[in-house]
């Protein structure tokens, strides 16, 4: 497949993997991941249960480092570089599973989200985070661990923003919630992506993530079997049969 | 603290200290109350049975010795507690820590200053001073010994096996015990007792010593400062992050080897901190003192729950209330089978302490 042409301008990759290899212990989660993710596009990764696609999430945010081949971002080398160097560089990402810290208070988990610029002046970006989230301003003194799902989701999105990344790494952000605030939430990666934030969706959800993505990568046990354009993919026989629930 | 996590909100800080005291002001003269009668029963003290007007002035002295003591373990209690909410290693070789703090602190008294007795109460200032060195003295090394236990014995199992590093605790306070044996050689070595021990306060007819309320007073000082550390800064927040979810905070831009090295950098300060009033309190120190110190102070952590800062400084009174009714009556032979039993019933019936397991709540 040819690269894809982002929201007009000329491409310009982000970040770049290259025959990725990440393990766990024996298991050999990624085989060889190679993929591309240009400035200011939103893409999203798809495929079923284990396909590796969190490890892929993992390995760009130096949760995992991969044992061969190469993670780029913005012209630099990061594969061995550790995660909380990465938050610096720009690369936030919220995590599966939404990770919050129970017991610190809604607006002491946005704090720690902008740890890593401990001289900036976070008030803008917390006005900012309860825009998109007005339910989350109400909260501000709640312990994390007492939110609903939604809420929490919503919190581990705003808190990974904190850090004010060029690049926002999702790993299913409408896992769990009602089908009224998933649309919310995909409203809102649009938005966030309209700010100027490139964004790698990774989600169950492959319908509504082609929906809003520009292009997409099919992950299948550790490779990528298929990628193009958002459009393309929904219209590709295999990805209708395998992911989007159709025959 | 159980019931802010009900409530879902934190309290007004100023409000829980408030609340806190209280319980505290209660619990002290609840106890007193029991001690005063205790004292006076034959069927309970034998012939050492003292007459009402007797008891009372031994009841108060008696408090203020458990208010001291009971600091010593909390300051003590407090290092296990943070190292175990951020690695969940318990750290064996704590109680050692201590030991060597009082060690240096000896040596700061006597080595750099040459003084072997009790300063006069008349010069006052010589001893802020001598006392103060001490602290700035002992307080960083024992400190940076903690990090530097960490860096070597315990860093390398991170992300590993749990056994090990625990192995490798106990390892370390054999290391410790004998580096100590080396350098001071066995038994009770006197240290020097600089806080004039006569220096003591008429309240009625009871005697309160100053040293005490001296002791008392330093470890809330520092367990106060250590609390708005923990909960008012950036850095102690990050701590408590790094306690519910290493990756995740990871993911925020903590450096987790600073943060763990930042929490045995306190540990091992308070530590530092307990080993010097240990020898003002008690004239000797020996290379075994972290054993029994360090169990106790141990079993004070699991008492407020391992991983809880307030439960720690709660178990430690706890423990030397516990321990100074058992002396104060007579009993001190039984005072070590009296905290361990204790500990049995609250294990069985509470097991994760008193208040509860907080700082290192891993969703
Ligand atoms: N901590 C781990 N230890 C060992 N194996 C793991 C671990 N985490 C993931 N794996 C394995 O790696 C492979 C990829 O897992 P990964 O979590 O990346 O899948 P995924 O695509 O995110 O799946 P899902 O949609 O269920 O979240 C799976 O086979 C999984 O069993
Ligand atoms: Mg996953």
């Amino acid at each position: 497949m040819t690269a894809a042409m982002a929201t007009g301008g000329a491409d310009e990759p982000m970040l770049v993997m290259k025959d990725v290899h990440t393990y766990y212990g024996q298991i050999h989660a990624l085989q060889g991941i190679t993929l591309t993710v240009n400035k200011g596009e939103v893409v999203t990764l798809i495929g079923a249960n284990g396909a590796g696609k969190t490890t892929t999430l993992k390995t760009i945010s130096g949760l995992l480092h991969a044992r061969s081949g190469s993670v780029r971002f913005e012209g630099d080398d990061i594969t061995k570089m550790p995660a909380h160097k990465l938050v610096e560089r720009g690369i936030g990402h919220a995590p599966e599973g939404r990770r919050i810290f129970s017991r610190l208070t809604v607006l002491e988990n946005l704090q720690m989200g902008a740890f890593s610029r401990p001289k900036a002046d976070i008030q803008p970006d917390i006005e900012r985070v309860f825009n998109l989230f007005p339910r989350l301003r109400e909260r501000t003194g709640q312990l994390g661990g007492t939110l609903s799902g939604g809420e929490q989701q919503m919190l581990a999105i705003s808190r990974a923003l904190m850090s004010e990344p060029r690049m926002l790494l999702l790993d299913e952000p409408s896992l769990g919630l009602a089908p009224i605030l998933v649309a919310q939430v995909f409203e809102t990666i649009k938005e966030i992506n309209s700010q100027g934030t490139t964004v790698l969706l990774v989600e169950q959800n492959a319908l509504q993530a082609l929906s809003i993505a520009h292009r997409g990568y099919v992950l299948q046990t550790g490779e990528v079997v298929l990628s193009g354009m958002a459009d393309d993919l929904r219209q590709n026989e295999t990805v209708r049969k395998a992911y989007l629930g159709e025959d | 603290m159980t019931t802010v996590a009900v409530a879902g909100r934190r309290s007004n800080p100023a409000s829980r200290f408030l609340r806190i005291a209280f319980f505290a002001v209660v619990a002290i003269v609840i106890y007193q109350l029991v001690l005063f009668i205790a004292l006076q029963q034959t069927w309970l003290v034998g012939t050492s049975a003292l007459p009402a007007d007797q008891a009372f002035p031994v009841a108060v002295q008696q408090t203020i010795n458990a208010l001291s003591i009971g600091a010593i373990y909390a300051l003590i209690a407090l290092g296990y507690t943070m190292v175990y909410g951020i690695i969940e290693l318990i750290n064996f070789a704590h109680g050692d820590v201590f030991m060597v703090g009082a060690f240096l602190s000896m040596f700061v008294t006597l080595g750099i200053f040459g003084q072997t007795v009790g300063v006069s109460v008349t010069d006052i200032p010589f001893l802020i001073l001598l006392l103060a060195s001490a602290l700035i003295i002992v307080m960083p090394l024992t400190g940076l010994l903690n990090v530097t236990i960490e860096r070597i014995f315990y860093r390398p199992f991170r992300g590993g096996s749990r056994l090990a590093p625990l192995i490798t605790a106990v390892g370390v306070s054999f290391i410790l015990q004998n580096l100590a044996l080396v350098f001071v050689g066995s038994g009770d070595r006197g240290a020097p007792q600089v806080f004039p021990l006569e220096w003591q306060i008429k309240f009625g007819e009871a005697k309160i010593s100053v040293l005490s309320i001296f002791i008392f007073a330093l470890a809330v000082s520092l367990m106060v400062a250590l609390n708005l550390f923990v909960n008012k800064t950036r850095l102690g927040r990050a701590m408590r992050a790094t306690a519910q979810d290493q990756q995740a905070a990871s993911l925020m831009g903590v450096d987790l080897n600073q943060t763990i090295a930042l929490t045995f950098l306190l540990g091992g300060a308070l530590a530092g901190a307990a080993g010097v009033v240990w020898g003002l309190r008690f004239g000797y120190v020996r290379q075994d003192l972290g054993f029994n110190a360090g169990l106790k102070s141990f079993t004070s952590a699991v008492l407020g729950g391992i991983g809880n800062i307030n439960g720690a400084a709660l178990g430690g009174f706890f423990i030397g209330f516990t321990e100074n009714l058992a002396s104060a009556l007579g009993f001190s032979r039984w005072s070590e089978f009296l905290v361990f039993l204790i500990l049995t019933f609250v294990l069985i019936f509470r097991p994760t302490g008193i208040l509860g397991q907080q700082l290192g709540d891993r969703a």
